[in-house]
């Protein structure tokens, strides 16, 4: 079973690098992988980076920003795969934000 | 042939002691919750038919789990819909009927259903309504009616969790040793959040609702027989029945609650104190202390007291110190100043009462303001009891407390 674990935090409060935190993100990667249970994941830019696209009645707009301004915004995602709920969820909470944000976990739609 | 009425109270008794196991073993089997609820339902209805005609069965236990197992194989076969995969996984599980997949030493099924109903992943208020619908047998209507909700948004918060647990893939087991311990204290917090919704239910209130009290305590020995070695949870079983022992003596004929202090004690079911003073032996037995424990001690204490004035209150405040320690509650605190309030006089009392009060964490708690009036009271300082009673009733929830208050406040 696949779960995206979003990594959702405070942009203003976790800005560019850390060594320190880049170096527990690259731990957290190498158990996962090492346990084969990380599909992929990626970091992403801040919202400042952000562009919203939308098509409406055949129009295309498009706005500067995230789709929601809400204080914690998405900043990376995993997908890991996992006999279930409490496989994922123990992952995501050895996520190095999970200790200054939140992760949130949601099932991949399986056809 | 059996006399009708025989044969209804047979089905009754069987609903009570089945349903769940009847349940938890087609979930299991069938990974289908609805499905698993209906066919249980249709052999229950198929007992009321037939056990009538053909007498009561040896073991109705046996047999409703074979005719739900029947029905059950019958509606996935004839299923079209759906992945044939899982169908055939259901179908091989349903045909070995002694498969007994069992990957924590603890075999029941109703342990992995509770554990499942009670997973933190779903909101609280829907697992209780999941517990008592899948272990305890009610129905949506009636669980709504318990809650005080309408029927349809408790179908729908029945549906959205159990679509959860499907989509979500919560697991279906008890969890491991390593997440056991706070796992169980979310099964004994359902457990003991029923309870409270059937206590805090007024004398008047719906039977449903008052009955909560009664699920609560037989999933709390369902829950005992089932981990035995677990201290808490025979710690919360030994609490909810030393309260229910008291519920005849705690409203008066006017249907206002009366205190501790003021309760006819004859009234009392001493046979569930009794009951429930053993139950905390075996807990204290087990040597692992916890705060359901302590409560049931606390409990013990004021169960064991032929009048309020032979409570032995030095031992309930410093039962209350040990549970402080344990839950830094303000709550618990506050029940603690009125123990040492009895146990070392209201002086003491009142310095916890003051400490609280500057914290301002109960800031809107009508108790506090309450606590304070009572032994400023007692001390004989009634313009500043007065006072405290009057910022009571400002902040009081309830007619019934309010009248209390007020009777009080009359008295300084």
């Amino acid at each position: 079973m696949r779960y995206a674990l979003l990594i959702c935090h405070d942009e203003t409060k976790v800005v560019g690098t850390d060594p320190a935190r880049t170096q527990a993100f690259a731990a957290f990667e190498d158990e996962m992988t090492a346990r084969a249970v990380l599909v992929g994941g990626e970091r992403l830019r801040p919202t400042t980076s952000a562009t919203t696209v939308r098509v409406r009645d055949g129009d295309m707009v498009i706005a500067d920003g995230p789709f929601a301004e809400t204080k914690e915004q998405i900043a990376g995602f995993y997908i890991v795969d996992c006999e279930d709920l409490d496989g994922a969820i123990e992952i995501a909470a050895k996520i190095p934000a999970a200790c200054y944000g939140s992760i949130e976990v949601r099932p991949v739609w399986e056809i | 042939m059996g006399d009708i009425a025989d044969v209804q109270a047979a089905v009754a008794e069987a609903f009570r002691s089945e349903w769940g196991r009847v349940v938890a073993y087609l979930i299991r089997v069938t990974g289908q919750w609805d499905l698993a609820e209906e066919c249980a339902q249709d052999a229950f209805t198929k007992a009321l038919e037939r056990w009538p005609r053909d007498g009561i069965p040896t073991s109705p236990a046996g047999w409703l789990k074979t005719t739900a197992r029947n029905r059950a194989v019958d509606r996935i076969r004839r299923e079209k819909a759906g992945d044939a995969k899982l169908r055939e996984a259901a179908m091989s599980a349903l045909g070995d009927e002694e498969s007994r997949f069992d990957d924590n030493g603890i075999g029941d099924d109703r342990l992995r259903l509770m554990f499942t109903c009670c997973h933190p992943a779903l909101p609280v208020e829907a697992q209780v309504a999941l517990t008592l619908r899948t272990l305890a047998g009610l129905t949506t209507s009636e669980i709504a009616r318990a809650f005080m909700v309408p029927t349809e948004t408790m179908a729908k918060r029945l549906v959205r969790a159990k679509g959860k647990i499907r989509d979500a893939a919560v697991p279906y087991r008890v969890p491991p040793a390593h997440q056991l311990p706070n796992r169980l204290m979310a099964v004994l917090a359902v457990i003991y959040a029923l309870f409270n919704e059937g206590y805090s239910a007024s004398a008047g209130a719906d039977l449903v609702r008052q009955n909560l009290c009664a699920e609560a305590i037989r999933l709390g020995r369902l829950l005992v027989e089932l981990m035995p070695d677990e201290p808490e949870a025979l710690g919360l079983l030994s609490m909810m029945m030393l309260h229910d022992a008291r519920r005849p003596a705690r409203v008066d004929a006017a249907g206002d609650l009366v205190t501790l202090e003021d309760q006819d004690r004859r009234l009392w079911d001493i046979a569930a104190i009794g009951e429930a003073t053993a139950v905390l032996d075996d807990a204290v037995r087990l040597r692992r202390q916890g705060p359901y424990q302590l409560q049931a001690a606390i409990a013990t204490c004021h169960a064991a007291a032929p009048t309020a004035a032979d409570t032995d209150w030095a031992e309930i405040a410093d039962l209350y110190r040990r549970l402080a320690e344990m839950v830094p509650s303000p709550v618990v605190a506050l029940n603690r100043a009125v123990a040492v309030a009895m146990a070392d006089g209201p002086e003491a009392g009142l310095l916890i009462v003051e400490k609280l009060e500057q914290s301002g964490v109960l800031a809107d708690y009508h108790l506090l303001p309450a606590t304070r009036a009572d032994l400023l009271r007692r001390l004989g300082r009634n313009q500043q009891a007065e006072i405290a009673y009057r910022r009571a009733l400002d902040l009081a929830p309830t007619d019934a407390e309010r009248r209390y208050l007020a009777k009080r406040l009359a008295e300084v």
